[in-house]
């Protein structure tokens, strides 16, 4: 019975790290585009971006735990941490891993910020494109609910909400407003030989 | 005595517009110097009506030389670099000439630059900035250049004029006074080099009067500021009172302040680097906040304007462009106030 | 006694997202386009918790707290 439970929990919190992830690539891209109102603060898309980023490693840690504590799943730690390590879906759960890494690394990287320097975190930072579809990929290819109408529901919707933002931030220009007049004077007092 | 303690005993003032004491920025790289020090001669006069740099340039290249090669030794530099403005042919070559008749170990320390024709190109920022990266924008100070300029060693960014003056004082002469460009309603416009103390008055006198009855005078250029004409005429051509670079304008009766401002404005706001946002947007609002009044009536709520963007502009740039034009401009507001609260539409289409 | 702190911007960084001013009102307004305008003096000691959080909330860390004479 309690092997049971924790199944359950280790499928509900993949499902809820799904939605928490999505939600703060969601937010990210919202930061970017600098939308605020007065009943919605700048600080709010920013610290709610940091907040649920950290909450999506809680939960994605209590996947992870109670995935390899569960005696049915025959995982051991290493599969954990070492990508493609598994027996079981070697393939889909290695991408969990990746994922879980790459989410280690950006946020690790964002609590050091102002060590590391702008240029070190921001490339860093780049990794969530990658590490958000490998995430989805990892649900889709392992989840035993993947076919189930409440699965598909949840994972279309943060499909199509991730999707919609990526779109937006492709399609909108820099909103910084100094952008271009910035680059056109650099352009004008550039001397540097053409490679 | 060494030529340190002789500039420091002169009490000579720099004359880039700054009008930094120089033996206090000489102490500076010399106390870091560890023999990589580096002069750069500024010539890049970015300023559109002053004209003195070149000249200096054109008819003292020799001297400026001298200055630059006294420095070199007395700060330890292993480097001397011409940063001349990419359009002052005549002076490049002036000064070219005057570098190949020097002795080899003083040519093989000098390399020549073009500073891009642009007005915050001649800043010592951004001199340094091109030198290093090929990009002439200002940069955050700190680091200044005296701790770390032209390839990180301390670095001593002097005006033509001034290592003139070092040279002129290393020779055991006096420094001289002070060359000013006159400009604008005078019998005779150009660069006169006058004693010090001279005041603006007599300055205009030497240069044959004005042609014109006056309405007002700019001392020092668009980094300067505005005065009625009998305030600027007692004004002694001093640097360190605001003297900035040394161009005296004389503007007519006849012109139209309002307009001439306005256009002095859209100028000094296109010379932006547009890194900062307060200086880009706050000059281009008072820009064409003056380009209204000049083309329109004027109405209560752009003066308040005006006023208002002025002081929010100062300080608030990485480089001291804003806080010259916001000095400009508040400068104009009061000398010129009866002209801004009452100007009238009229044909806009005057010669600068 | 320690040398107090102030706020300090970096004016090429800053490109006028804002955070600063809503989180430290007190200290920081922004002007017509969006740049932030500090308010001068050494930060009052029951505002420093909130001026750190605006110094960490910098997008592009622009703003940080400097010792009156020098750098943090």
């Amino acid at each position: 019975m309690s092997d049971a439970i924790l199944w359950y929990t280790s499928r509900g919190a993949g499902a809820v790290t799904l939605i928490l992830l999505s939600s703060v690539v969601v937010l990210g891209v919202l930061g970017t585009q600098r939308v605020h109102s007065p009943s919605w603060p700048r600080f709010l898309t920013t610290g709610l971006h940091s907040n649920l980023a950290l909450m999506t490693l809680v939960f994605l840690s209590l996947h992870i735990v109670t995935a390899v504590v569960d005696p049915f799943t025959n995982l051991g730690w290493a599969a954990a941490f070492i990508p493609f390590d598994s027996n079981y879906r070697t393939f889909w759960l290695g991408l969990g891993v990746v994922a879980f890494e790459l989410l280690l690394a950006i946020v690790a990287t964002s609590l050091v910020r102002g060590f590391i320097g702008r240029r070190s975190w921001r490339a860093i930072h780049w990794l969530t494109y990658a590490a958000w579809p490998v995430g989805v990929a990892h649900g889709m290819g392992t989840g035993s609910d993947t076919w189930s109408a409440w699965m598909l529901g949840i994972t279309s919707a943060c499909v199509a909400a991730v999707a919609v933002a990526v779109l937006l931030r492709i399609t909108s220009g820099s909103r910084d407003p100094l952008a271009a007049p910035r680059t056109s004077f650099r352009a004008a007092v550039d001397r540097r030989p053409p490679r | 005595m060494s030529v340190l303690e002789q500039i420091e005993r002169a009490h000579l003032l720099g004359r880039g517009g700054a009008a930094f004491p120089t033996a206090t920025k000489w102490r500076a790289v010399a106390n870091r110097s560890r023999g990589n020090a580096v002069i750069v001669v500024n010539g890049a006069e970015g300023e559109p009506r002053s004209q003195k740099d070149r000249l200096v340039m054109v008819t003292k290249p020799d001297l400026v030389l001298d200055g630059a090669f006294v420095a070199a030794r007395e700060l330890r530099a292993n480097r001397v670099i011409l940063y001349i403005g990419e359009r002052h042919t005549e002076a490049r070559a002036a000064m070219l000439r005057a570098l190949n008749m020097r002795p080899e170990r003083e040519r093989r320390l000098v390399t020549v630059s073009h500073a891009p024709a642009r007005y915050v190109a001649g800043a010592e920022a951004a001199a340094i900035h091109f030198l290093n990266d090929g990009i002439a924008t200002p940069t955050n100070l700190p680091p200044y250049p005296f701790e770390s300029g032209v390839g990180g060693a301390p670095t001593l960014v002097q005006n033509v004029e001034t290592l003139m003056r070092v040279a002129l004082l290393a020779r055991g002469l006096p420094a001289g006074g002070t060359m000013v460009t006159l400009a604008g309603a005078v019998a005779r416009p150009g660069v006169l080099e006058v004693d010090p103390q001279t005041t603006v008055g007599e300055a205009i006198v030497t240069a044959g009067g004005m042609s014109e009855a006056p309405r007002a005078i700019l001392v020092g250029g668009y980094f300067g500021r505005w005065l009625d004409t009998q305030d600027a005429w007692a004004v002694p051509l001093a640097h360190g009172q605001g003297l900035g670079c040394a161009v005296i304008g004389v503007l007519p009766a006849s012109r139209c302040a309002i307009c001439d401002v306005a256009g002095i404005m859209r100028y000094l706001a296109s010379e932006s680097s547009a890194q900062c946002g307060p200086c880009f947007f706050g000059l281009r609002a008072l820009a064409d906040a003056c380009t209204r009044i000049a083309a329109d009536a004027s109405k209560p709520d752009d003066l308040t304007r005006l006023h208002r963007w002025a002081s929010e502009v100062r300080g608030r740039g990485a480089c001291k462009h804003p806080d010259g034009a916001a000095i400009f401009l508040s400068s104009a507001l009061q000398v010129f106030a009866r002209e801004f609260a009452n100007h009238a539409p009229h044909d806009m289409r005057q010669t600068a | 006694m320690s040398r107090p702190l102030t706020l300090s911007v970096d004016r090429i960084r800053c490109d006028g997202r804002g955070m600063c001013a809503e989180l430290l009102p007190e200290l920081v307004r922004l002007d017509d386009w969006g740049y932030p305008i500090l308010a001068p003096g050494p930060i009052p000691d029951h505002l420093l918790a909130h001026a750190q959080r605006a110094v960490d909330s910098c997008p592009v860390l622009a703003i940080a707290l400097r010792r009156a004479e020098g750098k943090l």
